[in-house]
């Protein structure tokens, strides 16, 4: 299946992708903010539907489009606590009825299109789109793989770096501007609608069974790459949407490995459950949250 | 740097939206002081040690750090700030260790990756709060006296001057106070500075210098240690207890 070019094209974007889009999301997650990506997604149809009126490169147009939605996001998350669900929603729907309108005033609307934006295909990847795709993908990646001390410092505890010096602001703006490149360069095989899940579930896998966040952050890569490849290599056997196709894959992975961890849970529960409670926490208050 | 400023508040002003919550609040603690700040639940206590690491602005007034105006202080390796809990953000798990890692940001900057120097500065802070054992497990297994600690290690490894902590002993057991108690007095011995808040002292209140009593956004009394009950008897103290008063921040915020 792979002595089609645009196959094996695929299969380096889907694995690229699997490899960053983990890397961003932990901080994400960390944040609980799982769904932020799944805006700047929505955001990004809007850039699409841009570079489709315009005749120009759709995943430049989109990577613009995102990258302000995306800041704007940041900005509205520092300063307006009060509403940040709302501006989310407005977010949200704005950018998917702005993106549908304008693919539909454009001269290149057919819902095929659309779809291919949507949900990912693995037809679409030019070979100008991989080069691109590849090189922000390193990018992201060196960025979250250097910055990680001081990203997890911000993710985890934001008034203590604040108080620690750090440049919070900057650092929280290049969390969005990563973001919205990585839903960008994910568009083409992943789909625009199931970017975030590559984000997400990986990390959620994860931490079923580690016990840091480094831990937790390359084995969600490991699980994001994996998935990424079996399924590309699936799609194009089964004839199914890739995005679809890989991110079936990364929740039947997190299913497998909670149903596994639960089970190692209580088997050893049974095995040590009667000399010793010991490792119960003693009966004191957990200030978690 | 015996006789230097290490906090110096001049007439600082605080108000959320119309409503004034310090008023003409001034404010120096010297180098080598144990300072702890009292008061009721409201009275304006928090805010003042937010004001003073720069976390909720001044309306009028300034605060100046090591002799440094807030807005030009860059130095905040010389600060460690151990927060009432753990961050919010914990969707992750992290480790012990990763945590307390965190307080040599301040020192190292954001580029330069962890050296030995760096290591050996968290397994002494883990060691000096007695979490050197539990360096390697997730924060969310710990008790609550036993996550306050590892804030405590956060902000020890970073080897600040000056220690701010915000109610370290709020709702902690005794075992954790007590280890508490222990690694602020190494931390004092060793010369170093203390602003704290708290409601009650308890096993605190042997290492504290002087005592500074905020009500009603003023302060009340500066000066000698009040003996235990005092503070609750000065007048006009309204005696509250956290668990009277339903937490005005998350959701339920305005």
């Amino acid at each position: 299946m792979f002595q089609y070019d645009f196959m094996v094209r695929a299969l380096i974007g889907a694995l690229v992708i699997g490899l960053s889009a983990p890397a961003l999301g932990i901080y994400l997650v960390q944040r609980r903010m799982s769904l932020i990506g799944d805006g700047i997604g929505h955001v990004a149809l809007t850039g699409v539907g841009v570079g489709l009126l315009l005749d120009r490169s759709p995943v430049l147009t989109a990577v613009i489009v995102s990258t302000v939605g995306a800041v704007a996001i940041e900005l509205l998350r520092e300063r307006g606590r009060t509403s940040g669900d709302q501006a989310l929603a407005l977010l949200f729907y704005g950018g998917i009825a702005g993106g549908v309108m304008l693919v539909g005033l454009s001269s290149n609307r057919s819902n095929a299109n659309l779809m291919a934006y949507l949900f990912g295909s693995l037809t679409t990847t030019s070979r100008d789109d991989l080069v691109v795709i590849v090189v922000l993908g390193a990018a992201v990646l060196a960025a979250m793989l250097l910055l990680r001390p001081a990203l997890f410092a911000i993710c985890h505890d934001e008034e203590y770096a604040r108080v620690s010096g750090l440049p919070v602001r900057t650092l929280n703006v290049l969390i969005a501007v990563t973001a919205a490149v990585t839903v960008t360069i994910a568009m083409r095989t992943v789909g625009l609608l199931l970017v975030s899940a590559l984000m997400v579930v990986p990390v959620a896998a994860a931490q079923q069974v580690t016990r840091g966040f480094r831990g937790t952050m390359a084995l969600a890569m490991g699980l994001g790459v994996l998935s990424a490849g079996v399924g590309v290599w699936l799609a194009g056997e089964a004839d199914t949407a890739a995005g679809a196709t890989i991110v079936v894959l990364a929740i039947g992975g997190f299913v497998a490995i909670a149903a596994g961890a639960a089970a190692w849970r209580l088997l050893r529960r049974r095995v040590q459950a009667f000399p010793q409670t010991a490792d119960v926490e003693p009966p004191d208050v957990v200030l978690e949250r | 740097m015996s006789d230097t400023n290490v906090v110096d508040v001049s007439h600082g002003v605080v108000a959320y939206g119309d409503r004034p919550v310090l008023r003409d609040v001034s404010l120096r603690v010297t180098a080598g002081e144990v300072v702890a700040i009292l008061g009721a639940n409201g009275s304006g206590k928090s805010t003042l040690i937010r004001a003073v690491l720069g976390l909720i602005p001044l309306r009028a007034g300034t605060v100046s750090l090591f002799g440094t105006p807030l807005r030009r202080f860059r130095q905040w390796h010389r600060i460690g700030y151990v927060p009432q809990r753990i961050g919010a953000g914990s969707g992750v798990p992290a480790t012990v260790r990763e945590v307390v890692a965190s307080g040599r940001l301040a020192r190292r900057g954001v580029l330069r990756p962890p050296g030995a120097a760096d290591r050996a500065a968290v397994a002494a802070a883990l060691d000096a709060v007695g979490l050197a054992g539990r360096a390697a497990d997730p924060v969310a297994t710990l008790s609550g006296g036993q996550q306050q600690r590892t804030l405590i290690a956060r902000a020890l490894a970073g080897e600040p001057e000056l220690l701010v902590l915000d109610e370290p002993t709020a709702g902690v057991d005794a075992a954790s106070q007590e280890a508490f108690a222990e690694a602020l007095r190494g931390f004092v011995a060793g010369g170093g500075t203390v602003l704290l808040v708290a409601h009650e002292l308890g096993p605190l209140q042997p290492l504290v210098g002087r005592a500074v009593v905020v009500h009603d956004g003023r302060i009340a009394h500066d000066g000698a240690c009040p003996p235990p009950a005092g503070h609750h008897a000065l007048p006009g103290h309204d005696h509250v207890h956290p668990h009277e008063h339903p937490a005005p921040h998350g959701v339920f915020q305005p």
